[in-house]
């Protein structure tokens, strides 16, 4: 086990070194100067080289790499350019809108998905079933942004019963914090839960069709006793991956929905960041939302072996 | 329930709820939505019009300042007196301002304000406004005097930008962060990326604003402006980024509509320098291959004045001159002809992503086919457009706002991206900043303005609009935009 972690974790290090090389190259290949950006059309020469200077963007790319990487190491994310507040601190800030909101989302889906998967497979074929089914389609092919304007016509609109968007903030309280995330969660939930559904309901049927859920029936336990006892847990295993993969595209992809509810969270800050050049910002949020993708399945990876006696006997 | 009875009774609910509002105290706090964040709160240090929206005349003032209506009136600067020669201004500034800590605004203020604009390592995003000071002399702690190396008649003009505003040095340090300055309006709270609080000053010099507490708010996608709107979440939006949606806060009580101009001339750049450009008959065809009121009506949904030249209509020296490019694709094409293009040629239309340049370019780029050019359409960010069209030079045509007050001064700069190389402009431009007598100057601006019309350097499209929405009982907001301000100090709740 021990040597298995250690592998992976050597894996981490690798993806992570190779990712901050990609994410500088890309964002610094891209054309646009920050401090032109910030200083307008009527800004003089001279002054576009003093803030160039105040910025730190008059050093070679490589020097502006490490530091950039060296400054990471030892936790210190570096100053935004245009808003010059260190970046670190206004990550934590966002944090606490995207990553709350990311949780919501993910409990109302599961919520949702557990319950539809497991009723679908348990009916396969029957109306119910192909109710389901027709229901997780169509939260599949609409996307997101999608379902929130139109939770927005109906709840904030027309019945005012939530507010369009913005965040109340959780210093007033944990459920004026809740309520305004409420319909961006619902928003970001619906898809979610419809693809969980899908992935819950086809890894029931497989186990249904496994020699140890006949054995189960053989010793006497009912269809449904089976199916709870024996089928819903050993389906868990494909479902949590799925989970996994989707709190990340939760943390990472809610760019649209922040913009539609226009949330300050992670997504909003690099959506605004890469407008305004602000390269310092970009390349560490994506820095550390590619962080914690691999942390993700790196947690999932290790979860695995200790489910999964053969894969640590296999490497 | 109906939609129409559901409206009725949420009405009714209104009705009910204004009626009680009536009985409490009138409302004192406002929220106001606007597209853009600022990126920091320091006007002297950036072109991002953002910025001013917050603070200018609410937070930070200058020596003089700017009305809704466009005129420049004292502001810090109580009266001043100008030299025979024009090059000596002796500003008397107001007794007893202070800024936000409490410390005194005095000549000292002024003096450190106006050379840290014009110093060498100034940040300034608009230096070339003060490059014209030569000294900055304090006489007295009311009595400031600067000279001008020449006569320049748009000098008070100058310093009521948001960029020519009164700071103080002890809290220059975190000016981008803490604002403090000597306005109606204290900084309160800033939450990146959501909004920014202003409180009322107690301490202000001037009347008291009605107002307590004003939150602007930061809405950059237009569907969610729309929602907020609607959902009543904020009381104003600064300038509604979606026109399409307009009638319907039209034809609902709840809302009032404020439509203005801005200061910002919509052009279609052209690269001046770049063949086939440099060649006026294909310039003239182009003009006359545009039908603007097309592009006001496709790209805005007829909200905007058509121009004829680089010049703000609502200005008292405007010259209308639409008429010098008239929609005529027939005499464009015969232009073309003669300009040895019959069969037209292909060029590159660069757009930067607000709508009236993406949604413009596209019917651009139609019209333009009409005559025979071929515009590959190049969508941009900002940052990129800066780069490789406003730096770079590399492009055939653009469409741009230029949204500075009184800017038609870059058509005597040869380096501009558009490369206009005038010397009978430049000159024309030299006699105008030396004068000061206000008829002289219209007939000079009026003359500017014809020269740059039929030399068609660019393609004068429209005056693009300042769309404004507010809840009905709001007063006092303007209307106009003579430069990018949200002024707090007047606007209050109908009781």
């Amino acid at each position: 086990m021990l040597r298995y972690a250690l592998k992976r974790l050597l894996s981490l290090i690798l993806s992570l070194a190779v990712a901050s090389v990609v994410i500088f190259v890309v964002i610094e290949i891209a054309p646009g100067d920050p401090a032109s950006f910030m200083l307008g059309v009527n800004a003089q020469a001279d002054t576009l080289a003093a803030l160039r200077a105040e910025l730190g963007l008059d050093v070679s790319k490589a020097e502006r790499y490490f530091n950039w990487v060296g400054g990471m190491l030892v936790g210190d994310f570096g100053t935004s350019y245009t808003y010059r507040t260190p970046v670190s601190q206004m990550i934590a800030d966002r944090m606490w809108v995207s990553l709350p909101l990311a949780i919501y989302a993910l409990t109302l889906s599961t919520l949702i998905a557990f319950p539809a998967g497991i009723y679908a497979a348990a009916r396969r074929g029957k109306p119910g079933d192909v109710a389901v089914m027709g229901a997780t389609q169509l939260g599949i092919a609409v996307p997101n942004f999608w379902f929130a304007m139109m939770l927005v016509l109906v709840f904030a609109i027309n019945l005012r019963w939530f507010n369009a968007g913005g965040f109340a903030g959780w210093e007033n309280g944990l459920w004026t914090g809740l309520r305004s995330l409420t319909l961006p969660a619902i928003a970001l939930a619906l898809p979610q839960a419809a693809i969980l559904a899908r992935v819950m309901r086809s890894a029931l049927l497989d186990i249904l069709s496994e020699d140890f859920m006949r054995t189960a029936r053989a010793k006497g336990l009912s269809h449904r006793q089976a199916l709870w006892r024996h089928g819903v847990r050993n389906a868990l295993i494909p479902v949590l991956t799925i989970i996994g993969l989707q709190f990340s595209f939760l943390l990472a992809g809610s760019i649209i929905i922040e913009q539609v509810f226009y949330l300050p969270g992670l997504g909003r800050l690099v959506f605004q960041a890469i407008s305004a050049r602000d390269l310092i910002v970009v390349e560490s949020v994506v820095m550390l939302l590619v962080f914690a993708v691999i942390m993700v399945n790196f947690m999932v990876d290790l979860a695995y072996a200790a489910v999964d006696p053969r894969l640590r006997s296999r490497t | 329930m109906t939609k129409q009875r559901f409206r009725s009774f949420a009405s009714a609910l209104a009705l009910g709820a204004s009626l009680f509002a009536t009985q409490a105290l009138a409302k004192s706090d406002i929220t106001i939505a606007m597209q853009l964040e600022p990126p920091h709160l320091d006007p002297t240090s950036a072109a991002a019009q953002a910025i001013d929206s917050v603070v200018y005349t609410n937070i930070f003032e200058g020596l003089t300042r700017f009305m809704g209506d466009g005129s420049v009136v004292p502001g810090l600067a109580e009266s001043w007196e100008i030299s025979e020669d024009g090059t000596v201004y002796t500003f008397k500034l107001r007794d007893g301002v202070t800024f936000h800590d409490g410390s005194t605004m005095d000549a000292e203020d002024v003096k450190f304000s106006l050379d840290r604009a014009t110093a060498e390592d100034s940040a300034n995003a608009q230096k070339a406004l003060f490059a014209g000071i030569e000294t900055v002399e304090v006489v007295d702690p009311l009595t400031v005097r600067v000279t001008l190396k020449e006569p320049n008649g748009n000098f008070l003009f100058n310093l009521a930008w948001g960029d020519a505003v009164i700071v103080a040095p002890e809290s220059i340090e975190n000016i981008k962060t803490n604002p403090v300055g000597t306005g109606a309006f204290t900084f309160a709270d800033w939450v990146q990326g959501d909004s920014i609080t202003l409180n009322r000053n107690p301490d202000y010099w001037g009347e008291q604003p009605a107002l307590e507490t004003a939150t602007f708010k930061f809405i950059s996608d237009p569907t969610a402006a729309f929602a907020a709107m609607m959902a009543e979440d904020v009381d104003v939006f600064d300038n509604f980024p979606a026109p399409e949606n307009l009638p319907q806060f039209e034809a609902d009580p709840r809302f009032q509509l404020l439509v203005g101009s801005t200061e910002g001339e919509t052009i279609l750049s052209t690269n001046n320098k770049q063949a086939p450009f440099d060649d006026i008959l294909v310039r003239q065809a182009l003009a006359h291959a545009i039908d603007r009121q097309a592009i006001i009506d496709g790209a805005m949904f007829g909200y905007g004045t058509p121009i004829g030249t680089h010049f703000a209509p609502h200005n008292p020296a405007y010259v209308d001159l639409t008429g010098d490019s008239a929609y005529d694709p027939e005499q464009a094409k015969a232009l073309l002809a003669e300009a040895g293009f019959p069969d037209g040629f292909e060029t590159t239309l660069h757009l930067p992503p607000p709508s009236y340049a993406r949604r413009g370019g596209e019917i651009i780029a139609a019209q333009l086919s009409e005559v025979g050019i071929t515009a590959e359409i190049i969508n941009v960010e900002w940052a990129q457009w800066l780069e490789s069209v406003f730096k770079g030079k590399e492009f055939g045509l653009t469409i741009v706002s230029h949204t500075e007050p009184m800017d038609i001064g870059i058509y005597a700069r040869p380096d501009y991206y558009f490369q206009y190389d005038s010397t009978d402009f430049q000159a024309l431009m030299n006699t105008l900043n030396s004068t000061t007598d206000p008829d002289e100057r219209t007939r000079l601006l009026g003359e500017a303005q014809r020269l740059i019309s039929t030399d068609y350097v660019n393609g004068y499209l429209f005056q693009l609009a300042k769309l404004g929405v507010a809840k009905a009982g709001v007063q006092g907001l303007w209307v106009n935009a003579p430069t990018a301000a949200i002024d707090l100090t007047a606007i209050s709740w109908d009781e």
